[in-house]
């Protein structure tokens, strides 16, 4: 139930852009990390429900997914942390978080529009 | 008809973010110090904040976010703290328009710290601000020393840590040195109070934290 109000502002986000262009969305790429909190197929399945009767229904959601990256303090180098472990791979410092992987918006939008 | 591709980036969570910022900016025209407050369900949120509150001089202001019931709303009543209650009604955390419908039906007639109680969870309320000016992290030994590899955001966005229950340390296997290497790799500023919600032990340091920190804003 954690998805369902975001999912409601990704249709009424998207809705007005297509209000005011009087159109139609088509499709949603919506860039999202797996640190984010928030689970893409959660999206997909109240998108489906909420959709029904706006400016977005039939519309195709995609999302594109972002791997988290911490940063190690010594070296600089970007990776993927282990289970238990902040780790840098390379020169073993310690790993910090970064906003990598916490993506949450709406990239892009394809709107059918009248000619 | 034809079709348009159109570059946005529209964030999802800025009206909630927006919200936030509304909140934040009352209460500080009222001189309240919002302190959001992170913890399991059981880790002892509530009695946390019966001691800290009893260790405390200034007013004091609480809101209860539960997903239901009134319980710990009337338990602080009872002690004569001024407490409200917010039922999210099955969401898992507290967002921002909850808050500011809240902040309408709460008064502020002094300076002070409001403490937001958010509903029992590690993951969603560090993810969403409420208007708060700290965000106060809770656990307890009983959770395990796992907890910061588990639920780095929650470490990660918290001002204050309180480690609770220190009393059962003798019975339970708490890997004291894993845990703060877990949580000093997350952050390096949070102070980490240890302390003990059914003697009271370590709440008076909490409290002159919180004064100070208030104070400094």
């Amino acid at each position: 139930m954690h998805e369902l109000p975001l999912t409601e502002e990704i249709v009424r986000l998207a809705g007005n852009e297509a209000k005011e262009q009087k159109g139609r969305v088509k499709t949603i790429e919506l860039v999202l990390g797996t640190d984010s909190g928030f689970v893409g197929e959660s999206v997909q399945m109240y998108f489906d429900v909420i959709s029904q009767g706006t400016l977005c229904e039939g519309a195709r959601l995609v999302v594109v997914p972002v791997q988290p990256q911490l940063q190690c303090e010594s070296c600089g180098r970007y990776f993927r942390r282990k289970p238990f472990s902040f780790a840098c791979p390379g020169c073993g410092g310690n790993g910090v978080p970064t906003d990598i992987g916490r993506e949450f918006y709406i990239k892009s939008l394809e709107l059918e529009l009248p000619d | 008809m034809h079709l348009a591709k159109k570059e946005t980036e529209l964030h999802i969570k800025a009206c909630n973010d927006h919200l936030a910022h509304h909140v934040e900016e009352f209460l500080a025209e009222k001189h309240v110090y919002g302190v959001n407050v992170m913890g399991a369900p059981g880790v002892g949120k509530t009695t946390v904040l019966e001691n800290i509150i009893r260790n405390l001089s200034c007013v004091t202001y609480v809101v209860e976010g539960d997903i239901e019931s009134d319980i710990d709303t009337r338990r602080l009543q009872q002690q004569n703290i001024r407490a409200v209650q917010i039922n999210t009604f099955g969401a898992c955390h507290l967002d921002a328009p909850l808050m500011h419908e809240a902040m309408h039906k709460m008064e502020f007639p002094e300076p002070g710290l409001l403490f937001i109680e958010n509903v029992g969870n590690l993951v969603c309320p560090a993810e969403f601000s409420i208007g708060e000016k700290m965000k106060m992290l809770i656990v307890s030994v009983t959770d395990g020393s796992d907890k910061p590899y588990k639920y780095p955001l929650a470490f990660e966005k918290a001002g204050v840590i309180l480690l609770n229950k220190i009393d059962l340390l003798p019975h339970v296997e708490f890997d004291e040195k894993f845990f703060m290497d877990g949580v000093r790799h997350l952050n390096k500023k949070a102070p980490v109070f240890k302390v003990c919600g059914r003697t009271g032990e370590g709440f008076k340091e909490v409290a002159e934290f919180l004064c100070a920190a208030k104070q400094s804003v």
